[in-house]
């Protein structure tokens, strides 16, 4: 069953992915209510330890831990502050000093969530680590497939963009495959990493091709510097053969949903109608996001001492 | 009829010699139980209108769906019922294992004013009680909160009474009280079965 950190979807069996997503159900509910804060984490303490900048996920984990009531403290170290003296493993230490019940780490780097959590105490939760995982993002996009579908289990999902380079990408191609849906991606070759099929993915690169048939068509986030250059000829021609708009959507299904990780570059991966109105369903992403990450620090949060407690306790969990 | 109903545990009890499992309740006590108690319901509630029916899962959906059924046959009246997860507000999550599985919560409109009726199957340390009081104030203010116990099993931890119980069962503090339908499934007819002590899962006869 669930380990102790949340460090990548490809750690996660089908089992524990299940057991979060009902759990983040229950959240959701939460999150409707007028009074939106429950009490379970009351007197925890968790950590936003953000190496790389980042506003929404960061809101959305403080958010969640507000709405179960732990103190959430947000620190994010400048990199001036780290090449003078600390190195990373030296702040995440100091921090784990503070005893906090769950760290949240984000990282440009990948690996270094895996690195910071064999040196603390508190459990760390991945909350994007370079070109690695984002897994509370793969969470949350299938918490909102199986809300607007009622199941993902024989979904087709196409995948848009610079899958090269994307952490959501990657942890999605694990989520939806553990998951029973067919992944595909699309993507100008340059941005098809190598031997990707042996991830159990369909590459394509005609989004037409790619979207035919799917419910699902995610579109990722394109880094402006990569815009141009080397993997791009120019902004136009991406989106003019990868951006999904009305038009291209007709290859899909009927009921196809969009999907977007956020901030949209409107025009580019997504036409402007297309980002504020349905089929996307950007929007519920967000929403999603907190509940999820409800879910994933009440299911992980707890000192280290604590958690091998519960292991003896509950040892019917090593199944 | 007084909702202290004197125990007679000959009556119903059908002692299994092999596994000492005993039912102590079966579907028609239960509906009897259930029967009595919205009677007893209409003698003391002024306002129906008012009434607020709020289920504690699992045990207490169907306990309050049949109320509101009765409701309904007896006095005619559209009881609201509600369903209120305890587990967010659980005082032991910091002592347990694998942390619980949430249950469903599905209230359908606020509780101000409302006089609300909790609905559980089977009372005992008073803990789950306390903590869907808890969850039920951020839902609202009711006027009044009252409790329903489908089994009183006893060995009350916190100072908290039932105001409407089905059974008195006195029963060892390690022994396994709970209700069921068949197959499993909390639908269909319904018993209540006492079994030995086995190690508490969550949320269990609590």
């Amino acid at each position: 069953m669930i380990g102790r950190d949340l460090l990548s979807i490809e750690d996660l069996d089908r089992a524990d992915i299940e057991r979060i997503l009902d759990t983040a159900d229950h959240m959701r509910e939460v999150g409707k209510r007028v009074v939106k804060k429950v009490p379970t984490l009351r007197g925890r303490t968790i950590v936003n330890l953000f190496f790389e900048s980042s506003t929404r996920t960061k809101a959305s984990f403080e958010i969640a831990g507000k709405r179960l009531s732990a103190d959430v403290i947000n620190f994010s170290p400048s990199s001036s502050s780290l090449n003078k003296s600390e190195s990373i493993l030296d702040t995440a230490r100091t921090l784990d000093a503070m005893d906090p019940d769950a760290v949240v780490v984000r990282h440009s780097v990948a690996g270094v969530p895996k690195q910071i959590a064999d040196v603390l105490d508190a459990p760390v939760i991945n909350a994007g680590d370079g070109a690695h995982e984002h897994p509370t993002q793969a969470l949350l996009d299938l918490l909102t497939v199986r809300h607007e579908k009622g199941r993902i289990d024989g979904l087709t999902v196409a995948i848009v963009g610079d899958i090269l380079h994307s952490r959501v990408a990657r942890s999605n191609i694990y989520a939806f495959g553990k998951m029973g849906a067919e992944v595909r991606i699309a993507a100008p070759p340059p941005m098809i990493p190598a031997a990707v099929e042996t991830l159990g993915v369909k590459a394509f690169t005609s989004l037409r091709e790619a979207i035919d048939g799917a419910d699902v068509v995610m579109a990722l986030r394109i880094q402006n510097e990569r815009l141009s250059g080397t993997y791009l000829p120019s902004v136009r021609e991406y989106s003019a053969t990868f951006g999904i708009d009305r038009e291209k959507l007709k290859y899909a299904k009927d009921d196809v949903i969009v999907m977007h990780p956020g901030p949209v570059n409107r025009g580019v991966e997504l036409s402007h109608d297309l980002t504020d109105h349905r089929p996307s369903v950007i929007l519920d992403q967000v929403r999603n996001g907190v509940a999820i990450r409800m879910a994933v620090l009440y299911l992980f949060s707890g000192r280290r001492q604590e958690n091998e407690q519960r292991v003896e306790l509950g040892s019917t969990e090593k199944k | 009829m007084t909702s202290q109903q004197p125990d007679n545990p000959a009556n119903t009890s059908t002692p299994s010699a092999s596994t000492g499992r005993r039912v102590v309740m079966d579907d028609v006590a239960i509906r009897r139980a259930l029967m009595r108690i919205t009677h007893e319901v209409l003698e003391r509630c002024e306002d129906l209108e008012r009434l607020y029916l709020v289920a504690i899962p699992n045990g207490g959906v169907p306990l309050a769906r049949q109320l509101a059924v009765n409701f309904k046959q007896i006095a005619d009246v559209d009881v609201i019922v509600g369903v209120l997860d305890t587990t967010l507000y659980r005082d032991d999550l910091n002592l347990k294992g694998e942390r619980p599985l949430l249950r469903e919560t599905e209230m359908p409109s606020a509780v101000d004013d409302r006089m609300v009726i909790l609905v559980d199957d089977v009372a005992k340390t008073g803990r789950t009680i306390r903590a869907a009081m808890d969850a039920l104030m951020d839902f609202g203010r009711p006027s009044s909160v009252q409790v329903v116990g489908l089994v009183d099993r006893g060995h009350r931890e916190l100072p908290i009474k039932l105001d409407y119980v089905g059974k008195n069962v006195p029963t060892q503090v390690d022994e396994v009280v709970r209700m069921s339908g068949s197959d499993g499934r909390l639908e269909g007819e319904l018993e209540v079965v006492v079994m030995p002590g086995e190690p508490q899962t969550a949320g269990e006869g609590r």
